[in-house]
Protein backbone atom coordinates (compact mmCIF):
# COMPACT_ATOMS: atom_id res chain seq x y z
CA UNK A 1 0.00 0.00 0.00
CA UNK A 2 -0.87 2.71 0.52
CA UNK A 3 -0.58 5.61 -1.82
CA UNK A 4 -3.93 7.22 -2.04
CA UNK A 5 -4.89 7.75 -5.63
CA UNK A 6 -5.92 11.25 -4.79
CA UNK A 7 -3.65 14.20 -4.10
CA UNK A 8 -5.50 16.34 -1.63
CA UNK A 9 -5.58 20.06 -2.07
CA UNK A 10 -4.18 22.04 0.79
CA UNK A 11 -6.82 23.55 3.05
CA UNK A 12 -6.47 26.96 1.43
CA UNK A 13 -6.56 25.35 -1.99
CA UNK A 14 -3.89 27.04 -4.00
CA UNK A 15 -4.10 26.68 -7.73
CA UNK A 16 -1.00 26.29 -9.82
CA UNK A 17 0.64 29.64 -9.82
CA UNK A 18 1.29 30.35 -13.44
CA UNK A 19 3.38 33.43 -12.69
CA UNK A 20 5.90 31.21 -10.94
CA UNK A 21 5.85 28.81 -13.82
CA UNK A 22 6.90 31.57 -16.14
CA UNK A 23 9.56 32.94 -13.81
CA UNK A 24 12.40 31.69 -15.93
CA UNK A 25 10.96 30.84 -19.31
CA UNK A 26 14.15 29.45 -20.83
CA UNK A 27 14.88 27.12 -17.97
CA UNK A 28 11.27 26.11 -17.83
CA UNK A 29 11.23 25.26 -21.52
CA UNK A 30 14.37 23.14 -21.15
CA UNK A 31 12.85 21.44 -18.10
CA UNK A 32 9.64 20.63 -19.91
CA UNK A 33 11.55 19.31 -22.90
CA UNK A 34 13.47 16.95 -20.65
CA UNK A 35 10.25 15.61 -19.21
CA UNK A 36 8.70 15.26 -22.64
CA UNK A 37 11.75 13.22 -23.70
CA UNK A 38 11.09 10.91 -20.76
CA UNK A 39 14.13 12.00 -18.73
CA UNK A 40 14.02 11.85 -14.96
CA UNK A 41 14.48 14.99 -12.89
CA UNK A 42 17.04 14.58 -10.10
CA UNK A 43 17.34 16.50 -6.82
CA UNK A 44 20.15 18.83 -7.95
CA UNK A 45 18.45 19.74 -11.22
CA UNK A 46 16.66 23.02 -11.83
CA UNK A 47 12.92 22.67 -11.38
CA UNK A 48 10.03 25.15 -11.21
CA UNK A 49 9.02 26.10 -7.70
CA UNK A 50 5.55 24.83 -8.32
CA UNK A 51 6.82 21.44 -9.48
CA UNK A 52 8.81 21.13 -6.27
CA UNK A 53 5.86 22.21 -4.15
CA UNK A 54 3.42 19.82 -5.79
CA UNK A 55 5.85 16.92 -5.57
CA UNK A 56 6.53 17.50 -1.90
CA UNK A 57 2.80 17.52 -1.31
CA UNK A 58 2.27 14.33 -3.29
CA UNK A 59 5.15 12.35 -1.81
CA UNK A 60 4.51 13.58 1.70
CA UNK A 61 0.85 12.54 1.53
CA UNK A 62 1.93 9.20 0.20
CA UNK A 63 4.41 8.75 3.07
CA UNK A 64 1.80 9.74 5.66
CA UNK A 65 -0.61 7.26 4.11
CA UNK A 66 1.93 4.51 4.67
CA UNK A 67 2.47 5.17 8.35
CA UNK A 68 -1.17 5.96 9.13
CA UNK A 69 -2.24 3.06 6.95
CA UNK A 70 -0.20 0.75 9.16
CA UNK A 71 -2.54 1.49 12.07
CA UNK A 72 -5.86 -0.17 11.13
CA UNK A 73 -4.09 -3.39 10.13
CA UNK A 74 -1.55 -3.05 12.90
CA UNK A 75 -4.26 -3.43 15.52
CA UNK A 76 -4.87 -6.94 14.17
CA UNK A 77 -1.27 -8.16 14.41
CA UNK A 78 -1.88 -9.27 17.99
CA UNK A 79 -5.08 -11.07 16.98
CA UNK A 80 -4.09 -12.66 13.68
CA UNK A 81 -5.28 -16.28 13.64
CA UNK A 82 -2.40 -18.72 13.55
CA UNK A 83 1.32 -18.46 12.93
CA UNK A 84 1.14 -18.11 9.18
CA UNK A 85 -1.21 -15.10 9.26
CA UNK A 86 0.49 -13.53 12.25
CA UNK A 87 3.92 -13.59 10.66
CA UNK A 88 2.63 -12.44 7.27
CA UNK A 89 0.75 -9.53 8.80
CA UNK A 90 3.67 -8.29 10.89
CA UNK A 91 5.93 -8.50 7.85
CA UNK A 92 3.41 -6.68 5.73
CA UNK A 93 2.78 -3.83 8.14
CA UNK A 94 6.52 -3.55 8.72
CA UNK A 95 6.96 -3.14 4.97
CA UNK A 96 4.45 -0.31 4.98
CA UNK A 97 6.41 1.57 7.63
CA UNK A 98 9.49 0.91 5.52
CA UNK A 99 7.70 2.44 2.55
CA UNK A 100 6.94 5.47 4.67
CA UNK A 101 10.62 5.76 5.44
CA UNK A 102 11.59 5.47 1.75
CA UNK A 103 9.04 8.08 0.78
CA UNK A 104 10.00 10.56 3.50
CA UNK A 105 13.56 10.18 2.26
CA UNK A 106 12.44 10.86 -1.30
CA UNK A 107 10.50 13.94 -0.20
CA UNK A 108 13.48 15.19 1.82
CA UNK A 109 15.49 15.44 -1.39
CA UNK A 110 13.12 18.27 -2.30
CA UNK A 111 13.99 20.28 0.79
CA UNK A 112 11.41 19.44 3.46
CA UNK A 113 12.62 17.48 6.48
CA UNK A 114 10.91 14.41 7.91
CA UNK A 115 10.23 16.32 11.12
CA UNK A 116 8.50 19.12 9.24
CA UNK A 117 6.39 16.60 7.38
CA UNK A 118 5.42 14.72 10.55
CA UNK A 119 4.58 18.01 12.25
CA UNK A 120 2.31 18.94 9.37
CA UNK A 121 0.64 15.55 9.61
CA UNK A 122 -0.02 15.96 13.32
CA UNK A 123 -1.29 19.51 12.97
CA UNK A 124 -3.72 18.39 10.27
CA UNK A 125 -2.11 20.59 7.62
CA UNK A 126 -0.97 17.64 5.60
CA UNK A 127 -3.39 14.88 4.63
CA UNK A 128 -3.20 11.14 4.09
CA UNK A 129 -5.33 8.67 2.21
CA UNK A 130 -8.93 9.00 3.29
CA UNK A 131 -9.48 5.28 3.34
CA UNK A 132 -7.57 4.96 6.63
CA UNK A 133 -10.12 7.04 8.46
CA UNK A 134 -12.36 3.99 8.53
CA UNK A 135 -12.13 1.28 11.19
CA UNK A 136 -10.96 -2.31 10.71
CA UNK A 137 -13.66 -4.00 12.76
CA UNK A 138 -13.02 -7.69 12.16
CA UNK A 139 -10.35 -10.01 10.79
CA UNK A 140 -12.19 -9.95 7.48
CA UNK A 141 -11.49 -6.23 7.24
CA UNK A 142 -7.78 -7.03 7.30
CA UNK A 143 -8.21 -9.32 4.33
CA UNK A 144 -10.25 -6.72 2.44
CA UNK A 145 -7.60 -4.09 3.10
CA UNK A 146 -4.78 -6.47 2.21
CA UNK A 147 -6.40 -7.52 -1.02
CA UNK A 148 -8.41 -4.59 -2.35
CA UNK A 149 -6.86 -1.47 -0.84
CA UNK A 150 -3.42 -2.77 -1.70
CA UNK A 151 -4.62 -3.59 -5.18
CA UNK A 152 -6.01 -0.09 -5.62
CA UNK A 153 -2.78 1.42 -4.33
CA UNK A 154 -0.77 -0.65 -6.77
CA UNK A 155 -2.80 0.75 -9.68
CA UNK A 156 -1.87 4.23 -8.51
CA UNK A 157 1.71 3.49 -7.61
CA UNK A 158 2.57 1.69 -10.82
CA UNK A 159 1.27 4.76 -12.68
CA UNK A 160 3.26 7.14 -10.48
CA UNK A 161 6.44 5.08 -10.80
CA UNK A 162 6.57 6.22 -14.42
CA UNK A 163 6.52 9.86 -13.36
CA UNK A 164 9.24 12.42 -13.83
CA UNK A 165 10.95 12.72 -10.44
CA UNK A 166 13.80 10.21 -10.14
CA UNK A 167 13.93 9.61 -6.37
CA UNK A 168 10.15 9.12 -6.14
CA UNK A 169 10.11 6.74 -9.10
CA UNK A 170 12.93 4.64 -7.67
CA UNK A 171 11.23 4.44 -4.28
CA UNK A 172 8.01 3.41 -5.99
CA UNK A 173 9.65 0.69 -8.02
CA UNK A 174 10.84 -0.97 -4.86
CA UNK A 175 7.52 -0.36 -3.15
CA UNK A 176 5.56 -1.91 -6.02
CA UNK A 177 7.78 -4.96 -5.90
CA UNK A 178 6.92 -5.49 -2.23
CA UNK A 179 3.30 -4.59 -2.76
CA UNK A 180 2.87 -7.39 -5.22
CA UNK A 181 3.64 -9.80 -2.35
CA UNK A 182 1.19 -7.98 -0.10
CA UNK A 183 -1.48 -8.34 -2.70
CA UNK A 184 -0.81 -12.09 -2.86
CA UNK A 185 -1.05 -12.53 0.89
CA UNK A 186 -4.17 -10.32 1.03
CA UNK A 187 -5.77 -12.30 -1.78
CA UNK A 188 -4.87 -15.57 -0.11
CA UNK A 189 -6.40 -14.55 3.23
CA UNK A 190 -9.45 -13.14 1.41
CA UNK A 191 -10.02 -16.39 -0.51
CA UNK A 192 -9.57 -18.40 2.68
CA UNK A 193 -12.60 -16.62 4.17
CA UNK A 194 -14.58 -16.57 0.93
CA UNK A 195 -14.28 -20.34 0.64
CA UNK A 196 -14.51 -21.01 4.37
CA UNK A 197 -17.33 -21.68 6.80
CA UNK A 198 -20.68 -19.85 6.52
CA UNK A 199 -19.64 -17.61 9.42
CA UNK A 200 -16.35 -16.74 7.71
CA UNK A 201 -18.16 -15.91 4.46
CA UNK A 202 -20.63 -13.77 6.32
CA UNK A 203 -17.83 -11.93 8.06
CA UNK A 204 -16.15 -11.26 4.74
CA UNK A 205 -19.33 -10.10 3.02
CA UNK A 206 -20.01 -7.71 5.87
CA UNK A 207 -16.49 -6.28 5.63
CA UNK A 208 -16.78 -5.92 1.87
CA UNK A 209 -20.09 -4.07 2.22
CA UNK A 210 -18.58 -1.62 4.69
CA UNK A 211 -15.38 -1.06 2.71
CA UNK A 212 -16.91 -0.65 -0.71
CA UNK A 213 -17.66 3.05 -0.36
CA UNK A 214 -14.17 3.98 0.88
CA UNK A 215 -12.72 1.85 -1.91
CA UNK A 216 -14.77 3.73 -4.50
CA UNK A 217 -13.54 6.96 -2.94
CA UNK A 218 -9.93 5.82 -3.04
CA UNK A 219 -8.98 7.33 -6.38
CA UNK A 220 -10.66 10.65 -5.65
CA UNK A 221 -13.67 12.49 -7.07
CA UNK A 222 -14.81 12.05 -10.68
CA UNK A 223 -12.69 13.80 -13.30
CA UNK A 224 -15.57 16.06 -14.24
CA UNK A 225 -15.65 17.58 -10.76
CA UNK A 226 -12.06 17.41 -9.61
CA UNK A 227 -9.74 20.32 -10.20
CA UNK A 228 -7.84 18.69 -12.92
CA UNK A 229 -4.43 20.06 -13.63
CA UNK A 230 -3.09 19.60 -17.09
CA UNK A 231 0.15 21.10 -15.94
CA UNK A 232 0.60 18.32 -13.37
CA UNK A 233 -0.05 15.74 -16.07
CA UNK A 234 2.35 17.46 -18.46
CA UNK A 235 5.03 17.53 -15.77
CA UNK A 236 4.35 13.87 -15.07
CA UNK A 237 3.53 14.50 -11.44
CA UNK A 238 0.04 13.14 -11.86
CA UNK A 239 0.15 10.18 -14.20
CA UNK A 240 -3.44 9.10 -14.67
CA UNK A 241 -6.88 10.56 -14.08
CA UNK A 242 -8.97 9.51 -11.09
CA UNK A 243 -11.65 7.93 -13.25
CA UNK A 244 -9.16 6.04 -15.41
CA UNK A 245 -7.46 4.53 -12.39
CA UNK A 246 -10.79 3.64 -10.78
CA UNK A 247 -11.93 2.03 -13.99
CA UNK A 248 -8.75 0.00 -14.26
CA UNK A 249 -9.19 -1.19 -10.69
CA UNK A 250 -12.84 -2.16 -11.17
CA UNK A 251 -12.04 -3.92 -14.40
CA UNK A 252 -9.46 -6.16 -12.75
CA UNK A 253 -10.96 -6.79 -9.34
CA UNK A 254 -14.76 -6.72 -9.52
CA UNK A 255 -14.82 -9.96 -11.58
CA UNK A 256 -12.50 -11.59 -9.03
CA UNK A 257 -14.87 -10.63 -6.21
CA UNK A 258 -17.95 -11.84 -8.06
CA UNK A 259 -16.26 -15.10 -9.02
CA UNK A 260 -15.98 -15.94 -5.33
CA UNK A 261 -19.76 -15.66 -4.94
CA UNK A 262 -19.55 -12.38 -3.06
CA UNK A 263 -21.70 -9.37 -3.80
CA UNK A 264 -20.97 -5.67 -3.88
CA UNK A 265 -23.39 -3.21 -2.31
CA UNK A 266 -24.15 -1.31 -5.51
CA UNK A 267 -26.87 -2.77 -7.72
CA UNK A 268 -25.95 -0.36 -10.50
CA UNK A 269 -22.36 -1.59 -10.73
CA UNK A 270 -21.74 -3.05 -14.17
CA UNK A 271 -19.44 -2.80 -17.12
CA UNK A 272 -20.77 -1.00 -20.15
CA UNK A 273 -19.48 -3.28 -22.86
CA UNK A 274 -19.84 -0.60 -25.53
CA UNK A 275 -17.68 1.97 -23.82
CA UNK A 276 -15.56 -0.52 -21.87
CA UNK A 277 -16.13 1.64 -18.79
CA UNK A 278 -17.60 0.59 -15.48
CA UNK A 279 -20.72 2.37 -14.33
CA UNK A 280 -21.84 2.71 -10.75
CA UNK A 281 -24.05 4.65 -8.37
CA UNK A 282 -22.83 7.86 -6.88
CA UNK A 283 -20.64 6.70 -3.97
CA UNK A 284 -21.61 9.68 -1.83
CA UNK A 285 -18.93 12.23 -2.55
CA UNK A 286 -20.32 14.44 0.22
CA UNK A 287 -19.16 11.84 2.68
CA UNK A 288 -15.76 11.77 1.02
CA UNK A 289 -15.30 15.50 1.59
CA UNK A 290 -16.72 15.26 5.10
CA UNK A 291 -14.16 12.60 6.00
CA UNK A 292 -11.28 14.57 4.43
CA UNK A 293 -12.22 17.47 6.61
CA UNK A 294 -11.96 15.47 9.79
CA UNK A 295 -15.47 14.03 9.98
CA UNK A 296 -14.62 10.38 9.42
CA UNK A 297 -15.08 7.67 12.03
CA UNK A 298 -11.36 7.38 12.85
CA UNK A 299 -9.70 10.70 11.95
CA UNK A 300 -9.20 11.69 15.56
CA UNK A 301 -8.07 8.27 16.68
CA UNK A 302 -5.46 7.92 13.92
CA UNK A 303 -3.84 11.24 14.70
CA UNK A 304 -3.99 10.61 18.42
CA UNK A 305 -2.06 7.37 18.00
CA UNK A 306 0.58 9.17 15.94
CA UNK A 307 0.74 11.91 18.55
CA UNK A 308 1.22 9.31 21.26
CA UNK A 309 4.12 7.83 19.30
CA UNK A 310 5.65 11.25 18.74
CA UNK A 311 5.32 12.33 22.36
CA UNK A 312 6.52 9.08 23.89
CA UNK A 313 9.44 8.86 21.49
CA UNK A 314 10.61 12.43 21.98
CA UNK A 315 13.20 11.61 24.63
CA UNK A 316 14.70 8.99 22.32
CA UNK A 317 15.03 11.40 19.42
CA UNK A 318 16.43 14.04 21.74
CA UNK A 319 19.04 11.58 22.99
CA UNK A 320 20.00 10.71 19.42
CA UNK A 321 20.44 14.36 18.55
CA UNK A 322 22.85 14.95 21.44
CA UNK A 323 25.56 12.36 21.07
CA UNK A 324 28.13 14.79 22.49
CA UNK A 325 26.14 15.27 25.66
CA UNK A 326 27.74 12.34 27.42
CA UNK A 327 26.86 11.36 30.92
CA UNK A 328 29.72 11.46 33.38
CA UNK A 329 31.09 8.10 34.39
CA UNK A 330 29.41 6.85 37.54
CA UNK A 331 31.60 6.41 40.56
CA UNK A 332 30.83 2.77 41.18
CA UNK B 1 11.18 -39.05 31.39
CA UNK B 2 13.54 -37.52 28.85
CA UNK B 3 10.60 -36.81 26.58
CA UNK B 4 8.83 -34.93 29.33
CA UNK B 5 11.97 -32.98 30.07
CA UNK B 6 12.42 -32.10 26.40
CA UNK B 7 8.80 -31.01 26.15
CA UNK B 8 9.29 -28.79 29.17
CA UNK B 9 12.45 -27.21 27.77
CA UNK B 10 11.11 -26.61 24.27
CA UNK B 11 7.80 -25.32 25.58
CA UNK B 12 9.32 -22.75 27.90
CA UNK B 13 11.73 -21.56 25.21
CA UNK B 14 8.94 -21.31 22.63
CA UNK B 15 6.51 -19.62 25.00
CA UNK B 16 9.10 -16.98 25.89
CA UNK B 17 9.71 -16.26 22.24
CA UNK B 18 6.07 -16.22 21.25
CA UNK B 19 5.02 -13.87 24.04
CA UNK B 20 7.95 -11.50 23.65
CA UNK B 21 7.52 -11.59 19.87
CA UNK B 22 3.89 -10.66 20.44
CA UNK B 23 4.90 -7.78 22.69
CA UNK B 24 7.57 -6.57 20.27
CA UNK B 25 5.08 -6.66 17.43
CA UNK B 26 2.96 -4.19 19.34
CA UNK B 27 5.57 -1.55 18.50
CA UNK B 28 4.74 -1.77 14.80
CA UNK B 29 3.59 1.71 13.89
CA UNK B 30 4.36 3.26 17.27
CA UNK B 31 8.14 3.39 17.61
CA UNK B 32 10.05 6.51 18.67
CA UNK B 33 11.58 6.65 15.21
CA UNK B 34 10.39 4.80 12.15
CA UNK B 35 13.59 2.80 11.99
CA UNK B 36 12.83 1.35 15.42
CA UNK B 37 9.30 0.39 14.42
CA UNK B 38 10.85 -1.58 11.65
CA UNK B 39 13.55 -3.10 13.85
CA UNK B 40 11.17 -4.23 16.58
CA UNK B 41 8.73 -5.63 14.13
CA UNK B 42 11.50 -7.47 12.32
CA UNK B 43 12.77 -8.98 15.56
CA UNK B 44 9.19 -9.87 16.48
CA UNK B 45 8.97 -11.92 13.31
CA UNK B 46 12.19 -13.72 14.15
CA UNK B 47 11.02 -14.50 17.68
CA UNK B 48 7.62 -15.74 16.59
CA UNK B 49 9.37 -17.72 13.87
CA UNK B 50 11.62 -19.39 16.46
CA UNK B 51 8.58 -20.20 18.60
CA UNK B 52 6.83 -21.72 15.61
CA UNK B 53 9.88 -23.86 14.81
CA UNK B 54 10.02 -25.12 18.40
CA UNK B 55 6.29 -25.91 18.53
CA UNK B 56 6.62 -27.68 15.18
CA UNK B 57 9.43 -29.76 16.63
CA UNK B 58 7.20 -30.71 19.54
CA UNK B 59 4.51 -31.70 17.08
CA UNK B 60 6.81 -33.62 14.72
CA UNK B 61 8.46 -35.52 17.55
CA UNK B 62 4.98 -36.30 18.92
CA UNK B 63 5.84 -34.66 22.21
CA UNK B 64 2.47 -32.88 22.02
CA UNK B 65 -0.76 -34.13 20.52
CA UNK B 66 -2.07 -30.85 19.11
CA UNK B 67 -0.94 -28.89 16.07
CA UNK B 68 1.51 -26.05 16.64
CA UNK B 69 -1.29 -23.51 16.06
CA UNK B 70 -3.63 -25.18 18.53
CA UNK B 71 -0.87 -25.52 21.09
CA UNK B 72 0.05 -21.83 20.84
CA UNK B 73 -3.36 -20.23 20.35
CA UNK B 74 -5.66 -22.40 22.47
CA UNK B 75 -3.67 -23.55 25.50
CA UNK B 76 -4.94 -22.49 28.92
CA UNK B 77 -2.88 -19.88 30.73
CA UNK B 78 -1.60 -22.22 33.47
CA UNK B 79 -0.06 -24.49 30.85
CA UNK B 80 2.09 -21.68 29.49
CA UNK B 81 5.66 -21.75 30.74
CA UNK B 82 6.91 -18.31 29.74
CA UNK B 83 8.85 -16.16 32.17
CA UNK B 84 7.28 -13.11 33.81
CA UNK B 85 9.70 -10.83 31.99
CA UNK B 86 8.07 -11.37 28.60
CA UNK B 87 4.52 -11.02 29.88
CA UNK B 88 4.73 -7.42 31.01
CA UNK B 89 3.21 -4.77 28.75
CA UNK B 90 5.61 -2.71 26.65
CA UNK B 91 5.31 0.39 28.81
CA UNK B 92 7.80 2.83 27.26
CA UNK B 93 10.59 2.34 24.79
CA UNK B 94 13.11 2.40 27.68
CA UNK B 95 11.47 -0.65 29.28
CA UNK B 96 11.06 -2.43 25.95
CA UNK B 97 14.62 -1.77 24.87
CA UNK B 98 16.12 -2.95 28.17
CA UNK B 99 13.95 -6.07 28.10
CA UNK B 100 15.07 -6.72 24.53
CA UNK B 101 18.72 -6.29 25.58
CA UNK B 102 18.48 -8.61 28.58
CA UNK B 103 16.32 -11.21 26.89
CA UNK B 104 18.26 -11.40 23.65
CA UNK B 105 21.55 -11.88 25.43
CA UNK B 106 19.89 -14.69 27.39
CA UNK B 107 18.60 -16.20 24.19
CA UNK B 108 21.97 -15.86 22.51
CA UNK B 109 23.83 -17.76 25.25
CA UNK B 110 21.09 -20.41 25.29
CA UNK B 111 21.24 -21.07 21.56
CA UNK B 112 25.01 -20.90 21.64
CA UNK B 113 24.98 -23.74 24.16
CA UNK B 114 22.54 -25.71 22.01
CA UNK B 115 25.09 -25.96 19.22
CA UNK B 116 26.39 -28.96 21.15
CA UNK B 117 23.02 -30.37 22.14
CA UNK B 118 22.47 -34.11 21.96
CA UNK B 119 18.94 -33.37 20.71
CA UNK B 120 19.35 -32.97 16.99
CA UNK B 121 16.38 -30.67 16.23
CA UNK B 122 17.65 -28.14 18.79
CA UNK B 123 21.16 -28.41 17.43
CA UNK B 124 19.92 -27.72 13.91
CA UNK B 125 17.65 -24.86 14.96
CA UNK B 126 20.42 -23.24 16.97
CA UNK B 127 22.58 -22.92 13.85
CA UNK B 128 19.90 -20.94 12.05
CA UNK B 129 18.86 -18.87 15.03
CA UNK B 130 22.41 -17.96 15.99
CA UNK B 131 22.83 -15.86 12.86
CA UNK B 132 19.64 -13.93 13.58
CA UNK B 133 20.44 -13.37 17.24
CA UNK B 134 23.76 -11.87 16.31
CA UNK B 135 21.83 -8.96 14.80
CA UNK B 136 19.39 -8.76 17.69
CA UNK B 137 22.16 -8.38 20.25
CA UNK B 138 24.05 -5.97 17.98
CA UNK B 139 20.91 -3.88 17.78
CA UNK B 140 20.27 -4.02 21.51
CA UNK B 141 23.88 -3.18 22.40
CA UNK B 142 24.02 -0.26 19.99
CA UNK B 143 20.83 1.30 21.35
CA UNK B 144 21.64 0.73 25.01
CA UNK B 145 25.01 2.37 24.44
CA UNK B 146 23.62 5.24 22.41
CA UNK B 147 20.83 6.06 24.83
CA UNK B 148 23.04 5.74 27.87
CA UNK B 149 25.29 8.36 26.36
CA UNK B 150 22.57 10.61 25.03
CA UNK B 151 22.10 12.96 27.96
CA UNK B 152 20.87 12.94 31.52
CA UNK B 153 17.23 12.00 30.96
CA UNK B 154 18.05 9.20 28.60
CA UNK B 155 20.80 7.81 30.86
CA UNK B 156 18.47 7.88 33.87
CA UNK B 157 15.78 6.07 31.94
CA UNK B 158 18.20 3.33 30.94
CA UNK B 159 19.49 2.87 34.49
CA UNK B 160 15.97 2.89 35.95
CA UNK B 161 14.79 0.36 33.40
CA UNK B 162 17.76 -1.87 34.18
CA UNK B 163 17.09 -1.68 37.92
CA UNK B 164 13.43 -2.50 37.41
CA UNK B 165 13.89 -5.39 35.02
CA UNK B 166 17.05 -7.18 36.09
CA UNK B 167 15.25 -9.34 38.65
CA UNK B 168 12.58 -10.28 36.17
CA UNK B 169 15.25 -11.11 33.62
CA UNK B 170 16.97 -13.38 36.12
CA UNK B 171 13.65 -15.23 36.16
CA UNK B 172 14.40 -16.48 32.64
CA UNK B 173 16.82 -18.88 34.33
CA UNK B 174 14.33 -20.42 36.73
CA UNK B 175 15.47 -24.05 36.95
CA UNK B 176 13.02 -26.84 36.23
CA UNK B 177 13.16 -28.89 39.42
CA UNK B 178 12.00 -32.12 37.86
CA UNK B 179 13.83 -32.03 34.55
CA UNK B 180 17.03 -30.08 34.95
CA UNK B 181 19.22 -33.01 35.99
CA UNK B 182 18.20 -35.35 33.21
CA UNK B 183 18.62 -32.66 30.53
CA UNK B 184 22.13 -31.94 31.77
CA UNK B 185 22.99 -35.62 32.14
CA UNK B 186 21.75 -36.35 28.62
CA UNK B 187 23.72 -33.38 27.32
CA UNK B 188 20.64 -31.67 25.89
CA UNK B 189 21.79 -28.36 27.35
CA UNK B 190 24.05 -27.21 30.19
CA UNK B 191 21.25 -26.22 32.59
CA UNK B 192 19.87 -22.88 33.76
CA UNK B 193 22.52 -22.15 36.36
CA UNK B 194 25.33 -22.37 33.82
CA UNK B 195 23.40 -20.25 31.34
CA UNK B 196 22.72 -17.63 34.01
CA UNK B 197 26.47 -17.24 34.63
CA UNK B 198 27.19 -17.00 30.91
CA UNK B 199 24.44 -14.43 30.53
CA UNK B 200 25.92 -12.19 33.22
CA UNK B 201 29.28 -12.46 31.48
CA UNK B 202 27.62 -11.48 28.23
CA UNK B 203 25.72 -8.39 29.44
CA UNK B 204 28.31 -7.06 31.85
CA UNK B 205 30.86 -5.63 29.35
CA UNK B 206 28.09 -3.80 27.46
CA UNK B 207 26.72 -2.29 30.66
CA UNK B 208 30.20 -1.16 31.67
CA UNK B 209 30.71 0.45 28.28
CA UNK B 210 27.36 2.19 28.67
CA UNK B 211 28.33 3.36 32.18
CA UNK B 212 25.31 1.59 33.58
CA UNK B 213 25.48 0.02 37.03
CA UNK B 214 24.51 -3.60 37.27
CA UNK B 215 22.56 -3.96 40.53
CA UNK B 216 23.90 -6.46 43.04
CA UNK B 217 22.77 -9.72 41.48
CA UNK B 218 23.30 -11.67 44.70
CA UNK B 219 20.62 -9.55 46.34
CA UNK B 220 18.06 -9.91 43.54
CA UNK B 221 14.73 -11.63 43.89
CA UNK B 222 14.42 -13.42 40.56
CA UNK B 223 11.00 -13.34 38.92
CA UNK B 224 10.31 -17.03 39.25
CA UNK B 225 7.00 -18.82 38.80
CA UNK B 226 6.40 -18.62 35.06
CA UNK B 227 8.06 -21.97 34.36
CA UNK B 228 5.61 -23.57 36.83
CA UNK B 229 2.59 -22.05 35.11
CA UNK B 230 2.15 -19.23 37.62
CA UNK B 231 1.90 -15.98 35.76
CA UNK B 232 1.46 -12.24 36.14
CA UNK B 233 -1.99 -10.77 35.59
CA UNK B 234 -0.84 -9.59 32.15
CA UNK B 235 -0.63 -12.99 30.49
CA UNK B 236 -4.32 -13.96 30.51
CA UNK B 237 -5.55 -10.88 28.59
CA UNK B 238 -2.67 -11.22 26.13
CA UNK B 239 -3.60 -14.84 25.41
CA UNK B 240 -7.25 -13.95 25.07
CA UNK B 241 -6.38 -11.30 22.52
CA UNK B 242 -3.97 -13.55 20.66
CA UNK B 243 -6.55 -16.31 20.29
CA UNK B 244 -9.54 -14.03 19.69
CA UNK B 245 -9.98 -14.78 15.99
CA UNK B 246 -8.55 -18.29 15.97
CA UNK B 247 -10.94 -19.36 18.73
CA UNK B 248 -14.00 -18.17 16.83
CA UNK B 249 -13.73 -21.52 15.12
CA UNK B 250 -10.70 -23.66 15.88
CA UNK B 251 -11.65 -26.17 13.19
CA UNK B 252 -11.85 -23.56 10.45
CA UNK B 253 -8.95 -22.71 8.23
CA UNK B 254 -7.89 -19.09 8.57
Amino acid sequence: MYGGGYIFEEPNNKQLREEKVHDEPEKLAAFEERIARGEKIEPGDWMPTEYRRQLIRLIEQHAHSEIIGALPEGTWITRAPGFKRKLALIAKVQDEIGHGQLLYNAAETLGKTREEMINDLLSGKSKYSNVFNYPAKTWADVTVIGFLIDAAAIVNQVANSKGSYGPYCRALERICYEESFHLKQGHDAFIELATGTPAQKEMLQDALNRWWKPIMHFFGPPDKTSQHSEKLMEWKVKMASNDDMRNQFLDTYVPKIWELGLTLPDPALHKNEETGRWEYSDPDWDEFFRVINGGGPCNQERLQVRKWAEEHGRWVRKALMNPADKHALPVA
Amino acid sequence: MLNKALTDLLTKMADDELILGHRNSEWTGLGPVMEEDIAFSSMAQDKIGHAWALYNTLEEKQLITQSADMFAFCRPENEFKCSHLVELPNAGYDFSLMRHFLFDHAEAVRYESLQDSSFEPLRNLSKKVKGELKYHTLHANAWVLQLSKGGEESYDRMQTALNEIIGLAAGIFEPSKDYEDILIAEKVYPGEKALYTRWLESIYPVLVKASLNLPDVAALTPGYGGRQGKHTSYLAPLLKEMGEVFNLDVDASW
